[in-house]
């Protein structure tokens, strides 16, 4: 076990070394293009055995490690923002494809105007795709949860794309000291990719994507949705195994509890800025307060299991939010909301839009107020979200 | 937990710093976390860098805005920009210059960086690359680091005749900071 001190960029390349990925495509864009340049050195040095390919736009990023899987190889490509959004049609193919293929989104937001930081608009408007979708909260987290993707997405019983979600600059450019399994270790345990579900290769009559009947259609995304599901159960297993057999933590699968579990009032949110809200939500309960996080690891599949239990005691639910739906709430609001259904109130807040510093005294404020307001009578049922900006001078509705 | 703010221009290093002083804690046992304040700017533009050092994990990663602790990689800067907006009070500044910098009511430390990376050729496009002096002062000024960590720090960022001389610039700089 080597501990480096890396930035999450690095970490998600050293990943992509240990796990002997055999082709990478790269199509630079800000934050993420370190990765892709990590992994060029890497191929470079011989010690990622891989075919690296720069292709003319992330539409061929993500068509060429579509082709790449199809073809039985281990697949790696890396994006944000405008980058995902030219990948959306490639990004159904592949997930209806049922090809199991890993990619960083290394979240930016988007424009306009054109900025460089991050929120969770770009990995979320994904959602409906058929894609594994994580979100890291640590430089660690994200070089585990890059390892996992491989092992789940692989599993027979999963067979679906897997996206780790990582914040630009806050855990893109940030450096943490991270503990790395060995190359060996990581080969028992992640064997090279076995060419499942299919396998195209020259001289075999083989089709994929063709045309079909409507039923088919139907079946293959009742499949790709039963695949999700059972997903769930992969994704728990993987991460105590992993833990386990590396002598690494256990975040507790779908989510992270952080006192969430029997407390009064719980807050969901998720990505990096989960450490700054887990510090304010510590401050809280030292001051009495009954108030615990529960940290959304995993958007696809969406933990509703986790968040109905967890909040079946709770008086309410906070869920601060770092995307929008614009017409409706926030979308990780929208989607705590149908999981627990109207048993708890469900406040939305949104904030950190277009990357907004928002620190632990930010956090401190919302979920305090948020607090307050359910004592005093003022939170029931539906409530519209508020948007947290305090150079603003008030938390405007 | 430790919190630090470094001011420097795009180009003369001052990211890397902090990742030096980040690994140099972590080879002491401690946690540390180096974050930079990227805008969309270019070379020359003043680049913000974030050093925490603590001994348990740190779990924030938002941006440091009560700093115990200032480097300013170039005395330019304080001309550019109010640090009493940055680190108010009596908060400790560190600045690269060859003459002690007015700056009222706070500990002043100052070290001749520029000189030292001239010296040395730690020099790219025009740009003299104090960041591995700066860093040595850091460590000694706030106490993040001891010397032989910030040496062995560099083996994970610099190879042969670079190492060489970044080397030395830490060992010169360690006993070049002035009050």
């Amino acid at each position: 076990m080597a501990r480096r001190v890396l930035m999450g960029n690095t970490a998600v390349a050293e990943a992509v070394r240990l796990a002997g990925v055999q082709v990478v495509t790269a199509y630079p864009i800000t934050p993420q293009t370190v990765i892709v340049e990590r992994i060029a050195e890497m191929v470079e040095r011989g010690e990622l055995k891989a075919r690296y390919i720069r292709v003319e736009s992330e539409h061929s990023a993500l068509a060429l490690v579509y082709g790449a899987a199809a073809g039985g190889a281990r697949a790696f490509t890396a994006t944000s923002s405008h980058g995902l959004l030219y990948m959306y049609e490639m990004l159904w193919w592949v997930a209806g494809s049922r090809l199991p293929i890993v990619m960083a989104v290394v979240t930016r937001s988007i424009g306009p105007p054109w900025g460089l930081h991050s929120d969770h608009h770009d990995a979320l408007t994904v959602r409906d795709t058929g894609w594994i979708i994580g979100f890291a909260s640590s430089v660690q987290e994200a070089f585990d949860m890059t390892l996992q993707a491989f092992k789940i997405s692989e599993d027979r019983r999963v067979m679906l794309p897997a996206m780790v979600a990582l914040e630009g600059f806050t855990l893109s450019h940030t450096a943490e000291p991270v503990e790395m399994p060995d190359e060996k270790s990581v080969s028992e345990w992640l064997p090279p990719r076995e060419p499942l579900p299919f396998k195209i290769e020259p001289g075999k009559a083989f089709a994929v994507g063709n045309t079909g009947p409507d039923e088919v259609t139907m079946e293959l995304k009742w499949l790709a949705w039963r695949a999700m599901e059972r997903s769930r159960f992969v994704i728990r297993e993987t991460d105590l195994e992993y833990a386990k057999r590396f002598g690494l933590r256990s975040y507790g699968g779908l989510v992270e509890d952080v006192y969430a579990k029997g407390s009064d009032y719980v807050v969901v949110a998720m990505g990096a800025w989960c450490g700054d809200l887990k510090e304010a939500v510590e401050k809280l309960r030292g001051e009495g307060y009954r108030v615990g996080l529960l940290r959304i690891r995993y958007f696809r599949p969406f933990p509703w299991e986790e968040l109905r239990e967890v909040s079946q005691n709770a008086k309410a639910v906070l869920v601060i939010d770092r995307a929008v739906s614009i017409g409706h709430r926030g979308i990780l609001g929208l989607e705590v909301s149908s999981a627990i259904g109207d048993r708890v109130p469900v406040k939305n807040v949104i904030a950190g839009i277009g990357g907004v510093d928002t620190g632990p005294e930010d956090f401190y404020s919302i979920v305090k107020t948020f607090i307050e307001e359910y004592e005093s009578g003022s939170i029931e049922g539906w409530s519209i979200p508020e948007w947290y900006m305090p150079w603003m001078g008030v938390v405007s509705k | 937990m430790r919190e630090f703010l470094i001011l420097s221009r795009g180009g003369q290093g001052g990211v890397m710093a902090s990742r030096i002083l980040a690994s140099a804690a972590v080879l002491e046992g401690l946690w540390a976390q180096a974050i930079p304040e990227f805008g969309p700017e270019r070379r020359g533009a003043i680049v913000k860098s974030y050093l925490r050092v603590s001994d348990a994990p740190i779990a924030r990663h938002s941006s440091v805005r009560r700093p115990e602790g200032v480097a300013v990689f170039s005395s330019k800067i304080l001309e550019l920009i109010d640090i009493s907006k940055l680190a108010p009070g009596s908060v400790p500044v560190l600045v690269n210059a060859a003459k002690k910098p007015e700056l009222v009511d706070r500990d002043v430390y100052y070290i001749d960086a520029t000189s030292i990376a001239l010296k040395l050729g730690l020099v790219i496009a025009g740009w003299p690359l104090v960041n591995t002096a700066m860093a040595s002062a850091m460590a000694r000024v706030f106490g993040i680091a001891g010397l032989e960590s910030i040496v062995r720090a560099l083996g994970e960022y610099f190879r042969g005749k670079l190492l060489e001389a970044n080397t030395e610039a830490v060992r010169i700089a360690w006993d070049s900071v002035m009050r």
